[in-house]
């Protein structure tokens, strides 16, 4: 413990603490940043498996059913379901932070953070549902 | 209620230890005390060699910013009662050097904070004949928010990009240039832009959003940071589409 004391010029040597790698298991908001961070990947992943399911469709009606079998395999379908979590974590998170980015004043006054935020999920249940009647046929 | 509760305070003197090392000291467990009443206790009646920074004692300097238990916290606006039964960790503040126990090194905030030019730039001083520079309470409130910060350094030791990047601008400094952008008095916004628009300044930021939740005075750091991304990128959006940039 006992050393050589070691000055600079001005001031007695400092302490220097050294950032764990793991610091983000220090506290639930840093594990919670960590885990939005690595959404991303799962994004990106969706949209690799949009852009193959389109090149799939214009490969021609033979080559799509090839394709949907291979997205039934059960590591596909797990990949999925934890691809789903993630993005709608992404989502929600990103959502809620909206308010923080975007400050609206209506005459003088700003607007509260539910009203930042939910035309966000407006837009979400609207562009879903769109989706959706398409999908099931309009 | 025990009328006793321990504090374990980190302990650091560069002339004998290589590293901090926590030291157990008993205090007198009343509800009224604050932490900083506590290390008071301790430099008056236990062992006067403790140092630590305090002022006011109210909130308002900003100088007792410490980790108790691993949060960062004012110690004189954090009540020990909220500890109970203890023990209590008290270290210096995360991700500055520590000179000495629980007193930090903040020469690198003083610099950047000084670089974001944190006063009102004005291109021309009018004559004292014409009076003061006037504001509606509209325009007061556009910037009043961020002009709470009372440099106490909690956010810095919240931020984990501070503490992995020191070069980071970090986010008080960029929260008071926000006040003094947002401030209808002040010109400056362009002399700032050029070093908040660094990859050191606001897109260093990855919006953990932690040095909003441990500001003392509700300053919301991480909204300042933010919004400031948001007008940047507006702005140069704008030097595309119109013919003489966005002036």
């Amino acid at each position: 413990m006992t050393e050589k004391p070691v000055y600079t010029e001005f001031h007695p040597r400092w302490y220097r603490t050294r950032v764990s790698t793991y610091w983000w298991l220090d506290r639930t908001p840093y594990v919670k940043f960590i885990l939005r961070e690595l959404s991303s990947i799962f994004v990106a992943f969706f949209v690799v498996i949009t852009l193959l399911q389109i090149r799939a469709l214009g490969q021609g009606p033979q080559a799509y059913p090839a394709f949907q079998q291979r997205l039934q395999a059960p590591i596909m379908v797990i990949l999925n379901i934890l691809s789903l979590l993630f993005v709608l974590f992404h989502t929600i998170t990103w959502f809620n932070l909206t308010p923080k980015a975007i400050v609206l004043r209506v005459r003088g006054r700003r607007l509260p953070d539910l009203l930042i935020a939910a035309p966000n999920y407006v837009a979400w249940l609207v562009v879903s549902g769109v989706i959706a009647w398409i999908v099931t046929g309009g | 209620m025990a009328d006793k509760i321990t504090l374990e305070v980190a302990r650091y003197d560069p002339e004998r230890h290589t590293e901090p090392t926590f030291e157990k000291y008993e205090v007198p467990f009343r509800k009224d005390w604050v932490i900083l009443d506590a290390l008071n206790y301790i430099k008056d009646r236990l062992d006067g060699s403790l140092s630590y920074r305090w002022s006011c004692r109210t909130g308002i300097c900003g100088s007792c910013g410490m980790m108790v238990d691993g949060e960062p916290k004012l110690t004189c606006a954090t009540f020990l009662s909220s500890y109970a039964p203890g023990p209590v960790r008290v270290e210096a503040l995360r991700n500055f050097p520590i000179v000495r126990d629980l007193v930090i090194e903040m020469t690198d905030f003083m610099v950047k904070l000084k670089k974001v030019k944190p006063w009102i730039v004005r291109e021309n001083e009018k004559p004292i004949s014409q009076g003061e520079y006037l504001q509606t309470p509209e325009q007061l409130e556009n910037y009043k928010q961020f002009s709470m910060c009372i440099n106490c350094l909690l956010c810095y030791a919240a931020c984990p990009v501070y503490g992995l990047d020191n070069l980071f601008t970090g986010p008080a400094a960029i929260a008071l240039a926000q006040r003094y952008n947002l401030d209808s008095r002040d010109v400056g916004a362009r002399e700032r832009r050029e070093i908040l628009s660094d990859h050191e300044g606001i897109w260093g930021c990855t919006f953990v959003g932690e040095c909003t939740e441990v500001c003392p005075k509700h300053v919301d750091p991480a909204g300042a940071i933010q919004q400031y991304k948001v007008d940047a990128a507006i702005d140069w959006f704008k030097s595309f589409l119109l013919p003489r940039g966005a002036k």
